[in-house]
């Protein structure tokens, strides 16, 4: 037995989600008194590859090749399917990212595996029983899942594990795997990444903007403020409604779920369907000029007023902070 | 072209989360249920994609009788057909798996999905009907396009897209942008409780997973409240004290 870890990259070089999901493997491997071993698909560097033995695999596993260079999620799914079954992984985990929530069920059913997606934390192992916290109700619950078949796939939400390095052998080794013609009927077009943005799910610091605002035109100040923290930029649903921001900043419910350590949320008065999708985040800070607003009441740190004279203080002092630092 | 739609019937997103049985069921009382956000937009774009005689939208769902009124809510939005596998939607296994014996017999060129449902959140259904049917399935897609026997769609990634052209048959699941929630009108509210709903016995399989227990979120203490004008006494709070910046 074994556990399995596909390495999901971008660009060839690995997102700290993947690291957690390393980590996150790592600890149920040792869980479980077996080996992890690494599955690395696409062109990814040796120095890259390095890296995953230091977060403890004791092998890695390579696939590339033209057909294998970009995601293909029916040929990705085959790939880490056949490296699972070549290991006798019987856990396989992977980052429940866009690409993540592609693979997993493919993979499951490949596997005859029951599918635990948005973990949060280690699973508990005790005896024959295996189950996982996972979130639900968009962010208002979690559920306890067990996994009753012989083969499981955990898909970890970024920023709910840690990093941590544990050295292991990490024996890079080629694999070839098995993928069949029909796994390549979708063929990718074209690929646009805005390298210059951090990506919303995988931020650490989120500055998020909403009515309050009143307009797009005044979002210079958040995009500002989310380049001084190193933050990515997000908003409530009305503004995304409005069209003032793209549909991909949308924070809520029935948006994206983050789970950053910290979430700036300006001008939002937290509608029970925002605060569904932020309440993973480790502290939230609220400002609004109604005190009466219900985002007051998940907040950690509030400063009731107008955002459009906090806001340029708060860069002010943020950029102060950062010279005296 | 024919497109089939997986709908599923998930409580209001106002619905406040509570569990009931020493939390391990969801306590039903006094829900609101609707037709899940996403699956609404994936139907949207299936009626506008199939207008004018280029189609025909069928929607399918994995529930008892208590989902039909939901299912109506589809067939008033614009769907033509219905089809409700009767049974308890235990996991995203069993819905797929259910759902894919109906499509081996019943082929369709599209299906779509929401990219996930707002109860449970698997994102699951699509993939595993996907690799069920073997056939292509794209997670969460944002834009949608059909061009004779291929559909190119937008997929999210991480600070980005990705352009994927896809030749028929094969499963997307729709968030925001593939198309504007379509609001049903009165003539397809009357010609919904006529239009067909056939009603198809479950196939039975092993189940691979089991909810065992609910916790919502823990309560957040107090807020702390800085003063409008001592922006950087917040700055420094969350440098020392929360330790986040």
């Amino acid at each position: 037995m074994s556990v399995l870890i596909y390495t999901e990259n971008a660009e060839g070089k690995f997102k700290k989600s993947t690291f957690e999901a390393i980590s996150y493997a790592r600890a149920i491997a040792d869980q479980t008194n077996t080996n992890l071993v690494a599955i690395s698909i696409g062109d990814v560097a040796d120095d890259q590859l390095n890296l995953i033995g230091k977060y403890g695999a004791d092998k890695v596993l390579t696939v590339s090749n033209a057909q294998l260079k970009n995601f293909v999620n029916q040929a990705y799914a085959s790939v880490i399917a056949s490296a699972a079954k070549k290991e006798s992984a019987d856990v396989v985990v992977l980052s429940n990212s866009f690409s993540g929530r592609g693979l997993a069920p493919r993979i499951g059913v490949k596997l005859e595996a029951g599918v635990a997606d948005g973990a949060v934390a280690l699973p508990e192992t005790t005896g024959d029983k295996f189950t996982v916290k996972k979130t639900a109700f968009s962010g208002k619950a979690f559920a306890t899942v067990q996994l009753t078949s012989p083969n499981k796939v955990i898909a970890l939400v970024p920023n709910s594990y840690h990093v941590i390095e544990k050295p292991a052998a990490g024996i890079i080794e080629a694999f070839s795997a098995e993928t069949k013609e029909s796994d390549f009927k979708a063929m990718v077009k074209e690929i646009v990444r805005s390298t210059d943005k951090v990506s919303l799910p995988d931020a650490e610091i989120v500055v998020s903007g909403g009515r309050g605002l009143k307009g797009p035109e005044n979002w210079g100040m958040i995009e500002e403020l989310a380049d001084l923290l190193g933050a990515a930029t997000a908003c409530s649903k009305p503004v995304s409604d409005a069209g003032w921001r793209p549909h991909s900043e949308h924070v809520g419910q029935t948006g994206i779920a983050v789970s950053p350590n910290l979430y700036i949320a300006i001008g939002i008065s937290g509608a029970i369907q925002h605060l569904a999708g932020i309440s993973s985040s480790k502290v939230i800070v609220a400002i609004n000029k109604d005190p009466e607003a219900p985002i007051f009441k998940v907040a950690d740190y509030g400063i009731v007023g107008d955002a459009f004279e906090v806001v340029p203080q708060l860069i002010a002092a943020v950029k102060e902070y950062k010279a005296s630092a | 072209m024919k497109i089939l739609v997986c709908i599923s019937n998930v409580p209001d997103t106002t619905t406040k989360i509570t569990f009931t049985d020493n939390n391990t069921q969801f306590n039903t009382n006094g829900v609101q249920f609707i037709l899940n956000p996403y699956d609404e937009i994936a139907l949207s774009r299936a009626i506008e994609l199939t207008e004018g005689g280029k189609g025909s939208v069928t929607v399918i769902n994995v529930g008892e009788a208590n989902t039909e009124p939901t299912i109506r809510k589809a067939l008033a939005i614009g769907a033509d057909d219905a089809v409700r596998i009767n049974a308890k939607p235990h996991d995203a296994w069993f819905v797929a798996y259910q759902i894919s014996q109906y499509v081996k017999q019943n082929p369709f060129d599209l299906i779509l999905t929401g990219r996930e449902s707002i109860d449970y959140n698997g994102s699951k259904v699509a993939g595993m009907l996907g690799e069920l049917l073997d056939i292509p399935s794209v997670s969460i897609i944002k834009k949608l396009d059909v061009d004779g026997d291929k559909g190119t769609v937008e997929r999210e990634i991480e600070g980005g897209k990705e352009v994927l052209a896809i030749p028929f048959p094969f499963v997307a699941g729709a968030a925001e942008g593939v198309a504007e929630p379509k609001i049903p009108n009165m003539r397809g509210i009357m010609s919904a409780r006529t239009k067909p709903l056939n009603v198809v016995e479950a196939a039975e399989i092993k189940n691979n997973s089991e909810i065992l227990s609910y916790e919502t979120p823990a309560p957040r203490g107090q807020v702390k409240l800085v003063a409008a004008n001592e922006a950087e006494k917040l700055i420094g709070l969350l440098h020392t004290e929360a330790k986040v910046i």
